[in-house]
């Protein structure tokens, strides 16, 4: 078997660079958030995050701006996605091309562009930092959500619309009990695509003039005073999170592969 | 759902989608510093953007960060995928869990650790970019990885065995067998490198030299800003990145509708 050995030998150095690069590094943020700046070992940065009302407001802030973000992006792409996998042609993929081409135009200039359009609209963005956050958001994540959603609805199999139907359920029973159900694993994907970014990308409040933090804004700031204990304390929390949200995800969507992926494939 | 009300809901996401997109392209196009003021036809966003040495510089440096960032990774993420393919089973699990680590996690967490690792532990200037190239690769290899396994599963085995049954050696069979059955995957993966490389802001801004500037955070910075000159160039800028997208995925779609075409001809 002397062929088969070399070719394992490929996936050293990608595993030496996952090793130092993605495995390290988060040693590292382990352990300066839990240590002091003595480096002895201390939870005093834990009690300190959840101890402040302005830290934990932070940490509320994020998730109702990512909650809303999540259900807007979803309310707007399930119909979307929907009436897409719906169309019988073989342009289904091409349409869905045009709603998935934002993801690849940088997002500041996105979002420079819907800046643009709103200081029209409302004359001072500032009045509405919380709306303009939201549109931001939802016009930076839309296409991330329609994508995982076009993909699971135009894999679903007609016929089980059609047994339903026969069978005498309503257009509206097999809808909530058929298709509903049957698309969750794209729903999934969506939401994942969607909440954590939306936790994090501090850039499109920055852009639209929110000077409230989001989880995001605080690495950021702590990043600029060189409090890196702190720093990493938010990233642990982060850290958690993503963990949690994985940990759901996968019971929903065993097998499927990535949205970024699968588009470009 | 009635037809109307579907191909309005369409028309209304598209708009939302891309108003502001078109809007913005339109006013590139004329004299104005602020969109609802019409005034005349001008290229002087053009001109601004193609001869202001700080844009020039930033535009070439964002490129051929991407082109780096992406090469680096398709190498390391392509020679990744086929060596943990033919892995045993737990290295192969342990490779792809480390792998799935970037992909779900934030970017502001990848380019925050990234950073204290290589200026706490590592002790590499940034100036160096060397944090910068690193930082985007972490971010790009596991895509790069997750195209490439597909087409290693679809592909094949036998071909490779047969290869060396005929005198190939292992290293040319790899280099004739495998790598062009997989040559849609590593395509793919370089295109998605290429594109989160442009899109990234977070990373960049944790690991970059601070006298570099990659797209994402001249524009972060710029709309800090109130230079109107360098905000309407970034307008033309806008315009020529949306274009060449445009160009590039139809001409993506078209190779992609000829080659399968190919394939059912077969």
């Amino acid at each position: 078997m002397k062929y088969a050995f070399s070719r394992k030998q490929l996936a050293i150095p990608y595993a030496v660079f996952l090793v130092l690069f993605v495995i390290l590094p988060l040693f590292v943020v382990l352990s300066y958030a839990f240590t002091n700046g003595d480096g002895q070992i201390s939870f005093r940065n834990f009690v300190a995050f959840f101890g402040s009302s302005k830290t934990v407001g932070t940490l509320l802030y994020s998730v109702v701006i990512a909650v809303i973000t999540t259900c807007l992006c979803l309310l707007i792409a399930y119909p979307t996605a929907y009436i897409l996998a719906k169309t019988k042609m073989k342009s289904g993929d091409a349409l869905l091309m045009l709603f998935v081409l934002p993801m690849w135009i940088n997002f500041t200039l996105r979002i420079t562009a819907l800046k643009e359009i709103l200081t029209v609209l409302e004359g001072n963005l500032a009045l509405h930092p919380f709306l303009n956050t939201i549109v931001g958001m939802v016009y930076d994540f839309l296409p991330f959500m329609i994508l995982p959603l076009y993909n699971a609805l135009a894999k679903l199999d007609d016929s089980y619309r059609e047994a339903a139907q026969d069978l005498g359920a309503s257009k509206r029973y097999v809808f909530l009990r058929v298709i509903l159900p049957l698309s969750v694993p794209g729903i999934v994907s969506g939401v994942t695509m969607v909440l954590l970014p939306s936790m994090t990308n501090y850039v499109v409040l920055d852009m639209v003039y929110n000077s409230t933090y989001i989880m995001g804004s605080l690495i950021g700031s702590y990043f600029s005073s060189y409090d890196w204990h702190n720093g990493s304390v938010i990233s642990i929390i982060l850290l958690v999170i993503i963990g949690i949200i994985t940990v759901i995800s996968n019971r929903f969507t065993e097998g499927e592969s990535d949205g970024k992926v699968s588009v470009l494939r | 759902m009635n037809k109307v009300l579907r191909n309005t809901w369409i028309w209304l996401v598209l708009l939302f989608l891309y108003a502001p997109i078109l809007i913005l392209m339109f006013y590139s196009f004329t004299d104005s510093t602020m969109i609802g003021s019409v005034r005349g036809f001008s290229l002087d966003n053009y001109v601004t953007l193609f001869t202001t040495e700080e844009l020039v510089d930033m535009i070439v440096g964002t490129i051929t960060l991407a082109i780096g960032v992406a090469l680096l990774s398709t190498i390391l993420g392509t020679a990744g995928a086929i060596g943990s393919f033919y892995s045993r089973r737990r290295t192969r699990t342990l490779i792809e869990l480390a792998n799935q680590i970037p992909v779900v996690n934030a970017d502001v967490v990848t380019g925050f650790s990234v950073c204290i690792l290589m200026i706490a532990i590592f002790h590499i200037s940034k100036d160096t970019f060397i944090p910068l190239v690193i930082g985007q690769t972490t971010l790009c290899v596991p895509f790069v990885y997750l195209s490439v396994l597909p087409r290693l599963k679809q592909m094949d085995q036998q071909i490779y065995e047969a290869a060396l049954d005929l005198g190939c050696t292992p290293a040319k069979a790899l280099w004739r067998v495998t790598i062009p059955q997989i040559v849609p995957g590593i395509t793919s993966g370089f295109m998605t490198a290429i594109t989160l490389s442009l899109d990234d802001y977070f990373v960049a801004t944790y690991t970059k030299p601070a006298t570099f500037d990659t797209i994402s955070t001249y524009v972060v910075n710029a709309t800090k800003g109130s230079q109107t000159q360098i905000k309407t160039a970034l307008w033309a800028l806008s315009t020529i990145i949306f274009l060449v997208v445009v160009l590039v995925v139809v001409g993506a779609n078209r190779a992609k509708g000829g080659t399968e075409k190919q394939e059912l001809q077969r």
